[in-house]
């Protein structure tokens, strides 16, 4: 038995029991090439979403109209760099530093949430990005609280949390908008417009046309098919939306007695596409905004550095 | 209102302007730091302030009779009427003054909200109560920032040494006591801000000399906060942070 290693298909079938298993994959098991390369394109992409999503958030931060608002947004905001933080160190355990990660967001290779390629243009983007991108968000990740990669699904329990209760604040906010003035009601109605179709797109392509779905749900990195998570959100948001008194900007949305669910339109493929491959508004902007910041934070980190080889160097002659 | 509730007033309103300001301008910070960490942080303590001045102002308004909301106070006023030290409008720099400004603030508030805890006043003390823990943490980080980019690099050490010297002749400001506060003073309900000087130096100095930076020297000196005379920057800053209150009047948000 010692002499004995096994080859890389005996390998994949013990990996693939302990998925089927529902084991959790750790960072020092074995596991396939693939598996590794799929989780951290995932993962990266969703420590991006979280780091990028601060931008249109973070627009309105300093003019938030109360105090109240000013300190939520603050602390929402807080939170999603925390949650950037958790997933690319689970990410870091695949043998990829954040380094490499932002490297890669920086020259295109790897993605972030098209959504926030959308502009948030007044006050109820705040409310609807919370109600409705949080919203979605957590439809998504509550799945990914029993993905096979044991250090994401724990990401996942702890972003979660803070995950519904950003959903909740922006409904809230949505709420004292749309039962105000009739601006503010415009106001809420118009953000609803514009984040409704981004939000169902969220979820990715349908499932025949998704291009890394089927390995991704034999691996049981994902959980729920695209067209399975994006139903399930439109279930639980219409009510939401009717209890707004907030009109969803889809003619063919209906309760579907018979399926027991709300039957909806059909997403503009064209422009999900256009938008991900670079034509949204604020696309080429949210990259700068990053890289502005990143290399504006340069000679930051280099002094962090010096700083601490000189107290190495000095606690070493001490010694 | 009687004169000695139109001091306590002015004071607790130019205490909540401090706190406002200075909040606001570190919120600019937020998504354009060097580190994520440091986004993450910085929104926290401009989350800090934004709540104590909340709290500050909650308690001019309840000192008025609720004549005003917390919210009116902080988004209807034009520049003229806010009384904050200027040291907290200035425009965020770069990272090295943003660190600068923070560290030389934080020193100040850390030990004058631990005196400012045995006021007379009983709400006073208690928003005292809470800042001094929030202080504290700023100050841990701050103290810290100025040591690293001080005894870091060339570029750290010029940059960090221009934000104290371009921040110097605002700092007399943070010792002057408005009539307000002498009478208030008197009545233990303020703390005499002149008596901090020496201590204030001391600590700032020794922290200068550790990251091997000089301290400023003093050629020039302004003041002009506590009566509403601001710099060119505060009223930009206000246009954007009350837009709303004043696009939309009189509502709910
Ligand atoms: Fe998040
Ligand atoms: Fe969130």
């Amino acid at each position: 038995m010692a002499d004995y290693r096994m080859n890389e298909a005996e390998l994949e079938k013990v990996f693939q029991d302990r998925i089927d298993d529902e084991q959790k994959i750790e960072p020092k098991d074995w596991m396939p090439d693939t598996y590794r390369k799929n989780l951290i394109r995932q993962m990266s992409q969703h420590a991006h979403s979280e780091v990028i999503g601060m931008q249109p958030e973070g627009n309105w931060i300093t003019r938030a109209p109360s105090l109240r608002r000013k300190m939520i947004l603050l602390a929402k905001v807080q939170d999603e760099a925390g949650h950037g933080l958790y997933i690319y160190s689970a990410a870091e355990t695949l043998g990829i530093s954040r380094e490499e990660m932002v490297q890669a967001l920086h020259d295109g290779k790897a993605k972030y949430a098209s959504i926030f390629n959308y502009p948030s243009l007044t006050w109820a983007d705040v409310g609807a990005i919370g109600w409705l991108v949080d919203g979605a968000a957590i439809v998504n990740q509550i799945t990914l609280q029993r993905t096979s990669y044991g250090p994401y699904a724990r990401a996942m329990v702890r972003v979660c949390k803070e995950e519904s209760f950003h959903q909740r604040q922006g409904y809230e906010s949505l709420l004292v908008l749309a039962s105000g003035s009739k601006e503010q009601q415009q106001m809420a109605q118009d953000a609803l417009n514009r984040w409704w179709w981004p939000s169902l797109m969220m979820f990715g392509p349908h499932d025949a046309e998704s291009a890394h779905s089927a390995q991704s749900m034999k691996w049981k990195i994902k959980r729920k098919s695209n067209d399975e998570l994006r139903q399930a959100f439109v279930d639980q948001t219409v009510p939401q939306a009717q209890y707004l008194g907030l009109t969803i900007p889809d003619p063919k949305l209906k309760w579907n007695e018979e399926r027991g669910h709300y039957d909806f339109g059909e997403i503009d493929w064209d422009e999900f596409y256009r938008v991900i491959n670079g034509n949204g508004l604020c696309n080429r902007q949210r990259i700068v905004h990053h890289r502005r910041a990143h290399d504006n934070g340069a000679w930051v980190r280099e002094a962090v550095e010096a700083y601490d080889e000189k107290q190495k160097a000095r606690k070493q002659q001490a010694a | 209102m009687n004169g000695a509730r139109q001091k306590l007033l002015d004071f607790v309103i130019a205490q909540a302007d401090d706190a406002m300001v200075l909040g606001q301008r570190l919120s600019e910070w937020c998504s354009n730091a060097p580190y994520l960490e440091e986004d993450l942080a910085l929104t926290n303590v401009a989350l800090d302030y934004v709540g104590r001045a909340k709290m500050f102002y909650e308690y001019a308004s309840k000192l008025e009779a609720g004549k005003r909301s917390a919210d009116d106070i902080a988004f209807l006023r034009d520049g003229r009427d806010f009384r904050n030290l200027l040291i907290m409008e200035l425009p965020i720099g770069d990272f090295a003054f943003s660190m600068a400004r923070q560290f030389l603030v934080d020193v100040f508030n850390l030990e004058y909200m631990a005196l400012l805890q045995q006021s007379s006043d009983a709400e006073v003390a208690a928003i005292a109560g809470k800042a001094v823990k929030e202080s504290r943490y700023h100050l841990r980080r701050s103290h810290e920032w100025v040591l690293r980019l001080g005894d870091g690099t060339e570029e750290s050490h010029a940059r960090m040494q221009k934000g104290l010297d371009e921040l110097w002749g605002y700092i007399d400001e943070l010792f002057v006591n408005t009539d307000a506060e002498v009478a208030l003073i008197k009545e233990g309900v303020a703390i005499d801000r002149a008596l901090l000087r020496d201590s204030w130096s001391n600590q700032v100095e020794a922290v200068l000399q550790e990251a091997t930076l000089s301290k400023p020297g003093v050629e020039w000196t302004v003041t002009g906060g506590r009566q509403g005379i601001h710099t060119e920057h505060f009223g930009h800053m206000l246009a954007e942070m009350q837009f709303l209150q004043r696009a939309y009047p009189g509502l709910e948000w």
